[in-house]
């Protein structure tokens, strides 16, 4: 047993000890003001003028955010300072939502300002609302690129003709953007949803495997320099070679052990940190994107524009969803592991060998996960905690559709991806998860055992 | 590298203020845990709402301090029964879910732009303090000195020759009520958890089947634990604002409960000094990885070629999450505790 764990955490270490990505975060204990700007997309916005001045109105510098969206100005001492964010500079249609570009902050340290970015002004100093909203909904939507490249700018004002279509246009491209979300965390989700219907296991690492697959993809595109569908295929194997060690290592030999369901839950979530502080540690706390289809020229469609990238992504995650529910229902394997969910010491007495079948469910579960991963950082970037996030997205779905059911899973995830995208019509984008999690506490009030699940399961 | 300063750090650190913020919410946590069996992994949010109660009675509305606190305690039990009654009934996995989640929808709502008027968004918010520390009895220009202890300005220093404490003057007071709160609450607990419906708890913990055939309301019995755990947890939240003399959203994230259940895990689930002792070991591990690992970079012991500054915070969590799946791989019921009492299963 202690030679599996060692064994374990030995290769997980060796696998990211390649990445040789150093952390170049600013010291903490530097004065400065820095932050990072994201659209209501949670998509960085680049070459924005930001100014800070001291006091007495001296101007001390003046930065453009980065390609990540990050800016950051370095300061010799403490006092009040004045942070100003340039609208003029901003992408076609964002403007500061609260409608204050300028801030009055008093600096002790290294201090974050953060500016909410969206293409309407909410509560703020202006009451007609409506016109900022129509010239930009779609050029929100891409705006993190549009600066980055040229002819994705033009595209911005382009899509300033089609004024009286806002509210509907944003409506279609959140739904789209929705769908996209739900298809990844239905790829996370079904693997969550069989790992607890065959052990009863309620993964909290599961979200990590998910950051496993970009950092992977990160490494394989840019310290060996493949091209990014190499490395997402690569990635993907090997997110289910890490499952597969998980199962093999950890979690089968704990079954064996016959140590609690609690203590495996909890045990989880060490892996989790453990896994989590590793990424941490070797690759540093930035966003970090892959070498291409950063600044990609979206489709436009008129009622909807969107980029290619996210439409090959989405096809993908869909063809594969469907094959694994196809691959459930028709063939051997499938069906074994159907019966194991449904009852495992029966599937057994009926000969079917449930260790083999767990260790599939594991395999496919990290396999899907690293893709989820690869396919999130494709559009956003890869950040240490990002299947941490997405994790409580996945359990929002999984509950939503019934604990322990792929079938499940998969509706439940479709719906909590356009819910969340849709919902940001209605309340501030940064609240978007909140709605979200929201959902699932009413869920469990109202039909606990979720939309495909049946009541025994909560007993 | 100056090891007598990296252990006296330590030292200092494992019975000081953040001990006692990492010792209350795992004391809140044991009740809820370790006795009921309630999976709980919102201790966090229930921190978040204590410590926001206070700082925003007080520093937004201009409330007086006791109001505060009570307004902070109240928030948490308003949160215990939001977060019990749809999954209390359901097993155990379900409370764990929503738990977690309610703690993130509790962050996010603290960080939210939208009020950052008044919670000051992911800034947090100060200036809450002051009526605190107004109470505070230590006077900040003493000087004294006793045998080993001597009082610098304000600054106790008790020298033990191999190591040294140091406290400053507002350290000693929140030291002082904290451990203070930690005694009361032990107390109170430890007569609980021997009382009838302490034995109820743990029935319900071993098998809550048996006890509803009893004529129990294991519903209320349930939430009962949760909402008592979840003011301790309040107040472990008032401790950690009112020791840092700010609050933030972000301090109050989900690894802020895993740290409790790695304290009441170390120390030993269901143990009544289990958490205290956790929670001083704990943070005295913390402390002694981390300073002395940036110290032996300073002194350039280990070249920065290998870890940078940077990279010690990551690699001491790293190593405590690995020293979490040992623990309760190997020894489960940690250094106080019962091996039965962790063998709990929901299925």
């Amino acid at each position: 047993m202690r030679r599996a764990v060692l064994l374990l955490s030995a290769a997980f270490a060796g696998l990211l000890l390649g990445l040789g990505v150093n952390s170049s975060a600013t010291a903490q204990d530097a004065f400065g003001v820095h932050g990072t700007l994201e659209n209501q997309q949670d998509e960085p916005v680049a070459g924005v003028s930001i100014t800070v001045a001291d006091a007495a109105g001296t101007e001390i510098a003046t930065v453009q955010s980065a390609e990540d969206g990050t800016w950051a100005v370095p300061l010799d001492a403490g006092g009040d300072y004045l942070v100003t964010l340039d609208e003029s500079t901003l992408p076609d249609g964002l403007v500061v939502r609260n409608g204050k570009p300028e801030l009055e902050v008093t600096i002790s340290s290294d201090r974050t300002v953060l500016f909410p970015l969206d293409t309407q002004v909410v509560g703020g100093t202006d009451p007609g609302g409506d016109e900022p909203s129509t010239s930009g909904e779609e050029s929100g939507e891409t705006g993190g690129e549009s600066t980055a490249d040229p002819e994705a700018a033009e595209n911005g004002e382009n899509l300033g003709e089609i004024e009286d279509e806002g509210g509907a246009t944003r409506a279609a491209s959140l739904l789209v953007s929705g769908l996209h979300f739900g298809l990844m965390i239905a790829l996370a989700a079904v693997g969550l949803s069989m790992v607890f219907g065959t052990t009863g296991l309620t993964n909290f690492a599961h979200g990590d495997l998910v950051t496993f697959g970009g950092v992977m993809a990160l490494l394989f595109n840019l310290t060996f320099g493949l091209p990014v569908w190499v490395a997402a295929i690569a990635a993907v194997l090997l997110g289910a070679a890490f499952g597969w060690v998980q199962d093999w290592g950890l979690w089968s030999r704990l079954f064996k052990r016959g140590t609690g369901l609690v203590s495996m839950m909890i045990i989880s979530i060490g892996v989790a940190l453990l896994i989590r502080f590793a990424t941490l540690f070797f690759f540093g706390g930035e966003r970090k994107r892959y070498d291409e289809y950063v600044g990609q020229q979206p489709w436009d469609f008129g009622w909807l524009v969107i980029a290619p990238k996210e439409v090959v992504t989405g096809l993908i995650a869909l063809g594969v969803c469907i094959a694994v529910g196809l691959a459930l229902v028709y063939t051997r394997l499938g069906k074994a592991t159907r019966a194991v969910a449904d009852n495992p010491s029966l599937a057994a007495s009926t000969g079917i060998n449930v260790t083999q079948v767990v260790r599939l469910v594991w395999t496919i579960g990290g396999g899907l996960a690293a893709m989820s991963g690869v396919f999130l950082s494709i559009s956003d970037g890869v950040k240490f905690d990002m299947g941490q996030h997405l994790l409580l997205m996945v359990f929002a779905a999984v509950v939503l559709g019934g604990l322990g059911t792929a079938f499940g899973a998969f509706v439940g995830a479709m719906l909590i991806g356009v819910f969340v995208q849709m919902s940001t019509l209605v309340i501030a984008p940064e609240l978007k998860y909140v709605g979200a999690l929201a959902v699932l506490i009413i869920i469990m009030l109202t039909r606990p055992q979720g939309i495909l699940g049946r009541r025994e399961r909560i007993g | 590298m100056d090891w007598q300063f990296v252990f006296s750090q330590a030292l200092t650190q494992a019975i000081g203020p953040t001990m006692l913020v990492y010792a209350l919410g795992a004391i809140g946590l044991n009740l809820q845990f370790g006795y009921t069996g309630l999976l709980n992994f919102g201790q966090a949010a229930f921190a978040a709402v204590g410590a926001y109660g206070l700082a925003l009675s007080v520093a937004a509305f201009g409330l007086p301090f006791w109001l505060g606190i009570i307004i902070g305690l109240g928030a948490a039990v308003i949160l215990a029964l939001l977060m019990g009654i749809p999954t209390l009934r359901l097993r155990a996995d379900y409370l764990a879910i929503v738990t977690i989640a309610a703690a993130e929808i509790v962050r996010r709502l603290f960080r939210a732009t939208v009020w950052a008027e008044h919670t000051g968004g992911s800034d947090g918010m100060r200036e809450f303090s002051d009526p605190f520390f107004e109470l505070n009895p230590f006077p900040p220009d003493a000087t004294w000195t006793l045998g080993f202890i001597s009082m610098d300005s304000g600054r106790l220093i008790v020298d033990f020759g191999l190591f040294d404490l140091q406290y400053s003057n507002r350290d000693l007071w929140v030291m002082a009520v904290g451990w203070a709160l930690i005694a009361i609450f032990l107390g109170i607990l430890g007569l609980l958890v021997h009382s009838p419906w302490g034995r109820v708890l743990k029935g319900i913990r071993e098998d809550e089947e048996a006890v509803r055939s009893l004529g129990k309301n294991v519903f209320a019995y349930k939430m009962q634990a949760l909402v008592i755990g979840g003011l301790i947890g309040a107040v472990a939240g008032f401790v950690f604002a009112l020791a840092r003399a700010n609050v933030q959203p972000d301090a109050f994230s989900t690894d802020f409960t895993f740290y409790f259940y790695i304290v009441l895990i170390l120390g030993g689930a269901a143990r009544l000094f289990g958490p205290v002792l956790g929670a001083a070991l704990f943070w005295f591990l913390y402390n002694i990885f981390a300073q002395g690992l940036s110290e032996a970079i300073n002194s350039g012991l280990i070249s920065t070629d290998i870890i940078n500054q940077t990279q010690v915070g990551p690699l001491v969590f790293f190593l405590l999450g690995l020293g979490m799946v040992l623990l309760l791989i190997f020894r489960p019921q940690g250094i106080l505790g019962n091996r039965r009492e962790l063998m709990l299963d929901v299925r």
